[in-house]
């Protein structure tokens, strides 16, 4: 009886833990809320900000899909703001957007050599993703695991196989599927800046990912893209590689933010949050002003999140 | 024993270079000289890219069929004249060339460019037993007179600049006068000629490596800039090839395809200034030649690759362009990855060779940019095969413990959705009451390797998926 007790009372600690620490730390008339959808115009925008090009896929064969947004465990974790700019992205071009429950592709175990636990990772998303009509995921290199390796994973699994090429087949970087199966080519979002773009290494070399968002970006009023020297070259990331080794991963990443700096660019792009993540903690380490920020974020209009590694301006203390 | 092997030092060597500001200053000439070039020579080509997929299809095939291969080539070259002999292992090849040397009363023997005598340590086991090996190539000759191994496989001496070069070169040729000004590349290029050309002509053997070993005629090809291959191997009495298996071509046609697709991913060039065809032996009626013409055929641990899953490794014909393109590369040269073979194509090849527990590191130390593949000419899947080595080690337990428990303790979470959606709130709340209203982490526990170097960004707060779910909850 005694141990049953004192069992009950960690569950009850634990839980108030767990319902302080959940507790969202945004005002409480912010709680909950999305963050607003400011269309050029001014207002809340609930209305299409997408342009599609009148020779691409016919506005009326993308009303309606069901588009099943795998955030990634990054965004999902780090910075949601991404998630909700996707989404964004594809309600105004018509689709209906899911979010159903979702944790990690698996390519940190699959790229550790983990084949296991990759395979069951990637079977936990094949299941849940299967039943929409195209999976949408904000990120090149964790498309490229769906799209690329989880056939060559299953590959001679006779039950599996079908199943993970089916789900490969309908699945999409955000950028690439805007403009590729929505026929997307521009946006009317606004942005007062210059930036400069990365290309990512996934999105680059396994989906052919380069001009689509260069051609999105062009659309984006008051926006001036510099192109960086060495724009398509690795910033060191590599998943557990910038941990592993560490010092090779900072050689890089340093050439990378230097590059960055000398394109004189205001802001940093890319499409990969892993890849911002590294680039955006070595300017911060640098004391760089560059921002930086997702692709997405800036296609969306939502830029008035703090970007990656910035600190929200001080609150106005009112009396 | 093949040559020695310093990959399980691979961080420390690492981290040695990275120190090292004069080596990474020259390192930045495989960028400047190799990137641009070979992309524009693609570019100008409008079948390259029909060439990559027909040069992989004839090594496919010629790997599917390299027991036939080799019979034939062994059968065409004791036609014309000439002998094969089949080394199992490094030991085997030095033997039988020093044999070869010991026949004809070798004292000195020339060299031509070859990766395969590095691989199986020739030039030392030729000098402890009385011949002297001297290579003709002149960044194999530079690196040879400050005793190291070659840092590139086609540029064997670009972690050094002019200046070192010029104080070996003083160093050694003690005949130099100290007034004479070597400060030029073609002044470096004028006295190591100078010297080399005695040589050529006292030399008894001359060794060179084959980039193509050609079954339809037992021709063996190189591929040079500088023309000392071809002076190593038609002045002295004795020609001896030293190649591996998969040098293996069925026919001429078949070379001549992948030869465009060789020196453009290699310098940028059409073809290189050299490319040489030896036929056995000197027939009576040619004006030149060796008298002895043999070829040396090495396995030492390729024909185990052959059926697995780095068959495709056999394809490559060692146009560097995977290291030319390769950020780690760039970032710690050649000779920290402590074996024959650098870059992208030696993490694959020198586990297969030395064995994956000596050379772990290796296959891990990868980015999987990818960058590799995109160039190979052979399109040999690199990172897809370095990964197949991490699986190997994965298996084994191999990799570090820290590594695998990380990846345990991550995995138990995210196989289990419910549970890591608690976790992943809870953790990310944390971090965010830790930053103090900061944007980034100068320093947190547990990431130290990641903030040793960067800052850190505060996550948001809540998780996408809670927010999400609150959002559209209304
Ligand atoms: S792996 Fe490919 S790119 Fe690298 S040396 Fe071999 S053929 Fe060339």
């Amino acid at each position: 009886m005694f141990r049953k007790a004192q069992g009950c009372c960690r569950v009850a600690a634990s839980k108030r833990l767990a319902k302080c620490l959940l507790r969202p730390l945004q005002p409480a008339q912010e709680r909950g809320s999305i963050p607003p959808r400011i269309s050029p115009g001014g207002g809340l925008c609930p209305v299409n900000n997408l342009v599609s090009s009148p020779t691409s896929a016919p506005s009326a064969g993308r009303q309606g899909k069901r588009v099943a947004l795998f955030a990634t465990c990054l965004v999902d974790t780090m910075r949601p703001t991404i998630g909700f700019a996707a989404a964004k992205l594809l309600e105004d071009a018509g689709c209906i957007v899911e979010v159903p429950s979702q944790t990690c592709c698996g390519q940190p175990a699959y790229n550790s050599g983990d084949r296991k636990t990759a395979k069951a990772l990637a079977l936990q998303m094949i299941a849940e993703f299967e039943r929409f009509d195209y999976v949408v995921v904000p990120s090149g290199s964790c498309g490229g695991m769906i799209i690329k390796h989880y056939p060559e994973l299953f590959a001679g699994d006779p039950n599996l196989a079908g199943r993970a090429e089916r789900l490969a087949a309908k699945t999409f970087e955000l950028i690439s599927f805007l403009t590729g199966v929505l026929g997307i080519t521009g946006v009317s979002a606004t942005f007062d800046g210059t930036v400069t773009y990365h290309d990512s290494c996934s999105g680059l070399r396994e989906l052919g990912i380069q001009s689509q968002p260069r051609q999105l970006l062009a659309s984006v009023q008051g926006l001036r893209l510099v192109e960086m020297k060495d724009n398509d070259v690795c910033c060191g990331f590599g998943g557990t590689f910038a941990v592993k080794y560490s010092e090779i991963s900072d050689k890089i990443v340093t050439e990378k933010s230097n590059n960055v700096e000398a394109s004189e660019a205001g802001t940093l792009l890319a499409g990969d949050l892993g890849c911002l993540l590294n680039m955006a903690g070595k300017l911060s380490r640098q004391g760089s002003k560059v921002e930086v920020r997702h692709i997405a974020e800036v296609l969306a209009g939502i830029t008035d999140t703090p970007a990656i590694g910035k600190a929200a301006p001080a609150q106005e203390v009112t009396p | 024993m093949t040559a020695h092997s310093t990959t399980k030092q691979f961080k420390s060597n690492a981290t040695r270079a990275i120190a090292d500001t004069q080596l990474t200053g020259n390192l930045k000439a495989v960028r400047q000289n190799f990137i641009d070039k070979r992309a524009k020579a693609a570019h100008e080509l409008p079948e390259f890219e029909a060439l990559r997929e027909n040069a992989k299809e004839i090594k496919n095939h010629t790997l599917a069929h390299l027991d036939l291969y080799l019979e034939k080539y062994e059968a065409k070259v004791t036609e014309t004249g000439g002998h094969v002999h089949f080394a199992r292992d490094a030991e085997e090849a030095r033997k039988i060339a020093l044999e070869i040397c010991r026949k004809v009363g070798a004292k000195t023997v020339t060299k031509g460019k070859s990766m395969i005598t590095e691989e199986v340590g020739l030039n030392a086991y030729l000098e402890a037993n009385g011949v002297t090996p001297v290579e003709t190539d002149l960044g194999e000759y530079i690196i040879q007179l400050r005793g190291e191994a070659p840092s590139h496989i086609i540029a064997p001496a670009v972690h050094l600049n002019k200046a070192q070069i010029e104080s070996d070169f003083r160093r050694v040729h003690t005949h130099l006068d100290p007034a004479r000004d070597l400060t030029e590349k073609t002044a470096l290029l004028t006295e190591a000629r100078a010297v080399l050309r005695e040589q050529f002509l006292i030399a008894d053997v001359g060794i060179t490596g084959a980039n193509f070993l050609i079954a339809e005629t037992g021709t063996s090809i190189i591929v040079t800039n500088e023309g000392n291959g071809d002076l190593t191997q038609i002045l002295p009495k004795v020609h001896i090839v030293m190649a591996s298996i998969e040098k293996m071509v069925p026919t001429l046609e078949d070379v001549s395809q992948i030869l465009r697709l060789l020196a453009r991913s290699a310098t940028g060039q059409e073809m290189s200034v050299y490319t040489t065809l030896s036929t056995g032996p000197k027939r009576s009626g040619d004006v030149d030649g060796p008298e002895e013409y043999h070829v040396i055929i090495l396995d030492n641990g390729r024909s185990a690759m052959l059926g697995g899953e780095f068959q495709d490794m056999l394809r490559c014909i060692r146009c560097a362009a995977c290291m030319n393109h390769c950020p780690v590369y760039h970032q710690i040269g050649g000779h920290a990855y402590g074996w024959i073979y650098p870059g992208p194509m030696g993490s694959v090849l020198t586990p297969s060779l030395i064995g994956v527990d000596e050379a772990g590191h290796l296959p891990n130390a990868s980015t999987f940019c990818g960058r590799c593949e995109s160039v190979c000419p052979m399109k040999i899947p690199l990172p897809k095969m370095m990964r197949h080595w991490r699986e190997r080690e994965f298996e084994r337990n191999l990799n570090p413990a820290v590594a695998r428990y990380g990846l345990g303790f991550w995995a138990f979470f995210a196989r289990r959705p419910k549970l890591y959606s608690l976790a992943t709130r809870l953790a990310m709340k944390m971090m965010k009451l830790a930053s103090r209203g900061k944007g980034s982490f100068r320093s947190l526990p547990g990431v130290g390797a990641w903030t040793k170097h960067r800052d850190l960004a505060v996550p948001e707060g809540e998780t996408f998926q809670a927010k999400w779910k609150n959002a559209r909850r209304g």
